[in-house]
């Protein structure tokens, strides 16, 4: 990957590079927290897709690939940082303490949302392309209001980029100065469409066009994730702006379970990107710098094994909702709609009504 | 402070003052709605007395008015959004459909989305193209959004603080025509509910219904009808989503007669929802199949045929003639 503008910390082979604006001073210990982070985030993503394959979901959305890259986001966020995530931010809801369990309720097709939002920080997941970073400045502009030193931060990636939500959001974070990160996880594909089809420029360069900051980072390399997230967050806080990252990064897998990518890109490409594998990098550095030997690897890969076997355990025990369920919180308010929907539900014996 | 008499703009003026002076959280966004107040003057002098963090000049993309407000709704704060008119809307129709509306039931009840958009619609200005249209029944249609409606300044002054204080988002339909027309305003008592219907005049022959710009054209109806002998009861809907049915209901029990009046065109409309409803509710009641008298199936036409375009006097009174024309 030789591209001067991208900021890089850590080689595919897990050597340090120097920058002259980055510099990565996490200890030893802390690197491996974002390793054992990206490791667990890995085999939930491979047991929720075999749960799909099982029949136990009705669609799973892969983030193999782009773990560096949610997770250095995720880790360099403040408790009261508000997070506005698409659908496939699964390391991002991770560091933000969301159960696991919680992020596969979408996909058990038990609910549209899956966690308390407000309690975690995050927002639940958008699926319409881009509309989330309009909640972001939105969200930004309530921080300004109140005159906290807190920062919103939005993900969404290089197919999102061509929704005029997005560059409204653009143009709006720069005219109000809002502090907001925007997180662009260019995956190469928008489902079959490539990235090059969205942009004739690199996407990090079209910030400097709506009057802001933006930066290209290797979005396989955790420390530089976190570093450049980690100034883009502390700079938004104390009034400095906005600011794009594009975190380029490659999805491994499938857009969705539903998707098949041998019929619009070759395996050649796949292979290119398995040689710059965001956790066997931080491996290779932990070994090498930290002299981590394989059994703490090996305790860790338990460790997300067992999770693992956690998370069927839950996901399986996900019954059908009580129909009348999808009556609450359509409104706040009482609606007689509501009312009336609730009552045919009970009067045809669909439901007991109470629950 | 007594009863005062101010057009309906001046109304909502007051109307958003009060709801700003009361809560803090209360921010108003739209464009040029600073210091020119509004391209109808609604917002005059507010962004002078609140400033300008609370009375946003926004960057022309509804989308993003109505995008950002989501987001401030999640950080607790309650915008008014200002559509400058109904035809520019539609660029946020994706946040309004696919956010506002879902947003409640996706978080399970833990986001709050206390916003109000409000939407100067229907005709009768001599506006070009996409300034007089009628899009209410594409937001009644969407479950998760409150639809109202206000015609007269009285209900103006209250109906919009009542948005503001609800907790569900509301689309605010204001009757641009009818803006400029004076009317008295208590100052101290809101008249009604937020999603109430009410009788503007009673009669006994034909139940006719409408809301908006509407209602003021089938009072005069009404009038000219009791001169021809035809007593007209006068509905005004004023929530459109949902329906206060109980009045429509007990009108048309008595009079066993509905003609629904609306600028929409008929196809999927309010009026449709009104008329089957009452159908359903009242069928024995009926003596006459309930009647729309509506825009016409066709693109909003040039202003200087809207009069042709939209429910007269006349096509009022022949409606009710129809409804009439029915032996039982």
């Amino acid at each position: 990957m030789i591209d001067e503008e991208l900021v890089q910390l850590l080689t595919p082979e897990g050597e340090r590079v120097s920058h002259p604006d980055y510099k990565s001073v996490l200890s030893g210990e802390e690197i491996f927290g974002l390793y054992r982070d990206m490791a667990i985030i890995r085999r939930l993503c491979n047991e929720s897709t075999s749960l799909q394959r099982q029949g136990q979901l009705a669609l799973w959305a892969p983030v193999q690939g782009q773990e560096a890259a949610q997770i250095g986001a995720g880790r360099a966020l403040a408790p009261m940082d508000f997070t506005f995530p698409s659908y496939r931010e699964h390391g991002i809801a991770w560091c933000r303490g969301v159960p696991p369990e919680d992020m596969l309720r979408v996909f058990r097709a038990v609910s549209n949302g899956g966690w308390d939002p407000q309690k975690y920080r995050h927002a639940v997941p958008t699926i319409v392309l881009g509309n989330q970073a309009l909640h972001a400045v939105g969200y930004a502009m309530g921080i300004q209001r109140d005159g906290a030193e807190e920062a919103a931060m939005t993900f969404f990636g290089d197919g999102a980029s061509s929704q005029g939500d997005v560059l409204e959001s653009f143009v709006w974070a720069a005219s109000f100065n809002a502090p907001v990160v925007f997180f662009c996880q260019n995956n190469q594909w928008g489902i079959s469409t490539p990235s090059t089809l969205q942009s004739k420029v690199p996407l990090y360069l079209r910030a400097r066009g709506f009057g802001f900051p933006g930066v290209r980072v290797d979005g396989n390399d955790v420390l530089a994730v976190y570093e450049v997230t980690k100034r883009a967050l502390e700079n938004a806080r104390v009034g400095g702006g906005p600011t794009l990252i594009e975190a380029f990064t490659y999805r491994m897998g499938a857009h969705t379970t539903s998707d098949d990518p041998t019929r619009y890109r070759i395996d050649a490409e796949v292979e290119v990107w398995k040689h710059r594998d965001p956790v066997e990098r931080v491996k290779a550095l932990l070994v090498r710098e930290h002299n981590m030997k394989s059994a703490a690897f090996d305790e860790v890969g338990v460790e997300a094994d067992t999770m693992a076997l956690k998370l069927r355990e839950d996901v399986l025990a996900m019954g059908r909702p009580d129909p009348i369920t999808m009556f609450d919180n359509a409104y706040a308010a009482p609606h007689p709609l509501i009312e009336e929907g609730r009552r045919e539900m009970i009067e045809l014996g669909i439901s007991a009504g109470a629950h | 402070m007594g009863p005062k008499t101010m057009t309906m703009a001046k109304a909502l003026n007051d109307g958003l003052r009060r709801a700003m002076e009361k809560d803090k959280k209360v921010l108003l966004m739209g464009e040029d709605i600073g210091k020119l107040g509004g391209v109808f003057r609604i917002t005059d002098g507010l962004q002078k007395d609140f400033g300008e963090d609370r009375v946003i000049d926004a960057p022309l993309a509804e989308s993003a008015i109505v995008g950002t407000a989501v987001g401030l709704a999640i950080r607790g704060y309650r915008t008014v959004c200002e559509i400058q008119f109904d035809g520019f809307v539609y660029p946020a129709f994706d946040q309004i459909v696919s956010q506002v509306a879902k947003l409640r039931k996706r978080s399970e009840g833990s986001y709050t989305m206390g916003l109000v958009i409000r939407l100067p619609f229907q005709g009768g200005i001599g506006a070009i193209e996409h300034h007089s249209e009628s899009p209410e029944a594409y937001f009644a249609q969407t479950a998760g959004l409150r639809v109202v409606s206000c015609s007269t300044p009285n209900d103006a002054y209250w109906m919009i603080q009542q948005a503001v204080e609800h907790d569900d988002p509301i689309i605010f339909c204001e009757p641009k025509s009818r803006y400029w027309e004076k009317g008295e305003v208590d100052l101290d008592n809101p008249p009604h509910g937020l999603f109430d219907a009410v009788v503007r005049r009673e009669g006994s022959d034909v139940t006719v219904i409408g809301y908006g710009s509407s209602v003021k054209t089938i009072l005069r109806a009404a009038e000219t009808g009791a001169i021809e002998g035809r007593s007209l009861e006068v509905i005004d809907a004023r929530s459109l989503a949902p329906l206060d049915l109980a009045p429509m209901v007990k009108s048309v029990e008595k009079t066993g007669r509905l003609v629904v009046v609306q600028e929409a065109p008929h196809m999927a409309s309010m009026g449709s929802e009104i008329v089957a409803e009452l159908t359903e509710r009242c069928f024995y009641s009926l003596r006459a199949p309930g009647i729309r008298v509506s825009g016409y199936h066709v693109p909003y036409p040039p202003s200087r045929i809207e009069d042709e375009y939209r429910p007269s006097v006349d096509r009022i009174l022949d409606a009710v003639d129809r409804v009439m024309g029915y032996e039982s």
